[in-house]
């Protein structure tokens, strides 16, 4: 059943996607480095959109992995049943609010913070919504690195405290590495989350499609010129189409990483079946 | 009642003190004696709940002590108050007086994460860690802070030896722990322990998860390894005890009401052939348990 509707999807931004693909070519579009769909001829190099997609996603994942993998730590190896409910319950809301929601408080306080802290003219960067971006992954990040960590059997913590080995470096030498599929895993999901979000992204980077040259640039990510510019084109149209593309783009990224993550969680899971 | 001197708190393990080298900590005991445990009325309780009691016996150095007793009577958690495991369970209150060579173990002061580098210990299910052969042999020697390669060397065929796996295993130490059998694995997890030159080995049911094959390998290791440290068993298999032991202990928790305690300890031979106790004769003659 899911896989049928996973190739009715891919199908459909295919049909959709026909025509920019036979007029323009994909190879034309993802190594495009101008993106002016309006002017005419319309020019759809992709390649600005792609690497601002990577940058702010990058950012994201500095963010969002220290802090996921360490909050999971803390509440897998240190902290008490207590706190462990709280804090689990408190990372499990921050999945519920909506990302719109992130955007207005990255609007409000983020973009000033970036402004004067790196002394620009605009906040509107591809660091402002990376930030966001990372702890809008932080949950994912934290509830799937803590079920690595929890399947990791207290034999090994046990054996490791027998060997003289203090809670810290039991963490560090045996339970990280045990779980580092899982954490992996968890790092490559949040990944996909960043990637493919919308909303904050929009209100934060100041959607400017240009080829970025540093973090502190206005950039446009994938998702973002989809939903901005999908209002404005004509339906069947090639720019239309195009953006079927960006989308169908989008749609092959979060799927691989999507993959690897199961194919890696599956690895994991095998290993303590023993 | 029980007095208690050693609350297991979740901050122990968070203190390292530098520790003392060998040859300063065992300064003055006689090289033959090392190793050996004294425990003076010494009482477990898990919350409130009062699971050992009373527990007075001599563990003398570089000998087997076996303990027996049936499922359930703290002969595992006796094993434990040994290297302060109980520590790193919670809620388990030790009461009573545990020394080792002389020292008491169970003092605020003594740093668990030392005791243990002494006091080495084997588990019922063999816990290899996830790396190569010579990585969890070598995993203990360098939390001590050794790093040249030479000497972890040396220390990984000395402990391979130590623990019969040396001669299986020389070709191909880079190979993960996993790939090897059950009882390579538990035999893996003794050399472990005994890389960091512990004094004492404590061993709760060593051989229960393996084949018989692999059981006797273990028992041979055993009989090799008490030359140079003291060994203390817990098994359910009375045969096992009979086999490789020294020294048998006797525990029983008569019902569920009442705490265990320690029926009757002394030379194996002799309690397999002539207890004292009319309960340990029972218990060894199969009537219950």
């Amino acid at each position: 059943m899911a896989i049928v509707i996973l190739a009715a999807i891919a199908l459909f931004l295919v049909y959709n996607a026909g025509r920019a693909l036979t007029e323009v070519g994909l190879g034309t579009m993802l190594s495009g480095i101008q993106w002016y769909p309006t002017s005419d001829p319309g020019k759809f190099g992709m390649l600005p959109l792609v690497l601002g997609s990577l940058l702010v996603t990058g950012v994201a994942l500095a963010v969002g992995v220290p802090v996921g993998v360490g909050a999971a730590v803390f509440i897998s190896e240190f902290a008490g049943r207590r706190l462990k409910e709280v804090m689990k319950s408190v990372i499990e809301f921050m999945a519920a609010v909506p990302s719109v929601v992130y955007g207005l408080i990255g609007v409000a306080v983020l973009i000033p913070l970036v402004k004067d802290v790196f002394d620009l003219s605009s906040g509107l960067t591809a660091l402002a919504g990376g930030i966001v971006l990372g702890v809008m992954s932080v949950p994912t990040i934290v509830s799937i690195s803590e079920d690595a960590l929890h399947a990791v059997p207290d034999d090994l913590r046990h054996g490791s405290a027998a060997l003289g080995n203090t809670r810290w470096q039991t963490t560090f030498k045996v339970t990280l590495p045990s779980a580092s599929s899982g954490i992996f895993a968890a790092v490559m999901l949040g990944l996909g989350r960043a990637i493919g979000e919308t909303m904050a992204v929009l209100m934060l980077t100041g959607n400017a499609a240009v080829m970025p040259t540093s973090l502190f640039d206005s950039v446009r990510t994938m998702t973002g010129t989809i939903a901005a510019e999908m209002g404005e084109v004509v339906q069947g149209g090639l720019h239309y189409s195009v953006l079927f593309t960006v989308g169908l783009v989008l749609f092959a990224i979060t799927f691989g990483i999507n993959l690897a993550a199961d194919l890696v969680l599956e690895r994991q899971r095998k290993r303590w079946r023993r | 009642m029980v007095s208690v001197l050693s609350i297991a708190d979740e901050g122990t393990a968070a203190i390292v003190v530098p520790r003392p080298s060998v040859d300063d900590r065992t300064a003055g005991i006689a090289e033959s004696a090392r190793g050996s445990f004294t425990l003076a009325d010494v009482s477990v309780a898990y919350g409130d709940d009062l699971v050992i009691e009373g527990v007075d016996m001599e563990i003398p150095s570089r000998a087997v002590t076996a303990l027996i007793g049936p499922s359930g009577c703290g002969k595992s958690t006796l094993l434990r108050c040994l290297n302060r495991m109980n520590d790193e369970l919670g809620t388990v209150r030790v009461g009573g007086t545990i020394t080792l060579d002389g020292q008491d173990i169970m003092r605020r002061e003594v740093d668990p994460v030392e005791l243990r580098m002494r006091v080495g210990q084997v588990f019922q299910r063999p816990n290899p860690f996830p790396m190569s052969i010579y990585d969890n042999v070598a995993f203990g020697p360098r939390t001590q802070g050794i790093r040249r390669r030479a000497d972890l060397d040396a220390l990984v065929e000395e402990s391979l030896r130590g623990a019969a796996l040396w001669d299986e295993v020389r070709k191909s130490l880079k190979k993960h722990a996993f790939e090897l059998s059950g009882g390579q694995q538990q035999r893996l997890c003794i050399a472990r322990a005994l890389a960091t030159k512990p004094e004492v080995v404590l061993m709760d049911e060593p051989a229960s998860a393996l084949d018989p094959i692999s059981t006797q390998q273990i028992e041979d290791t055993i009989a090799e390894l008490k030359s140079s440290v003291t060994i203390v068993i817990v098994t359910h298999n009375m045969q096992q005890a009979a086999r490789i032991s020294d020294r048998t202990a006797f525990m029983l928790r008569e019902s569920l009401e009442e705490p265990a305690h320690l029926i009757e300890v002394g030379e194996t031979k002799k309690m397999f052939t002539n207890p004292d106790d009319k309960r340990t004769e029972s218990y060894i003659t199969g009537r219950f348990g």
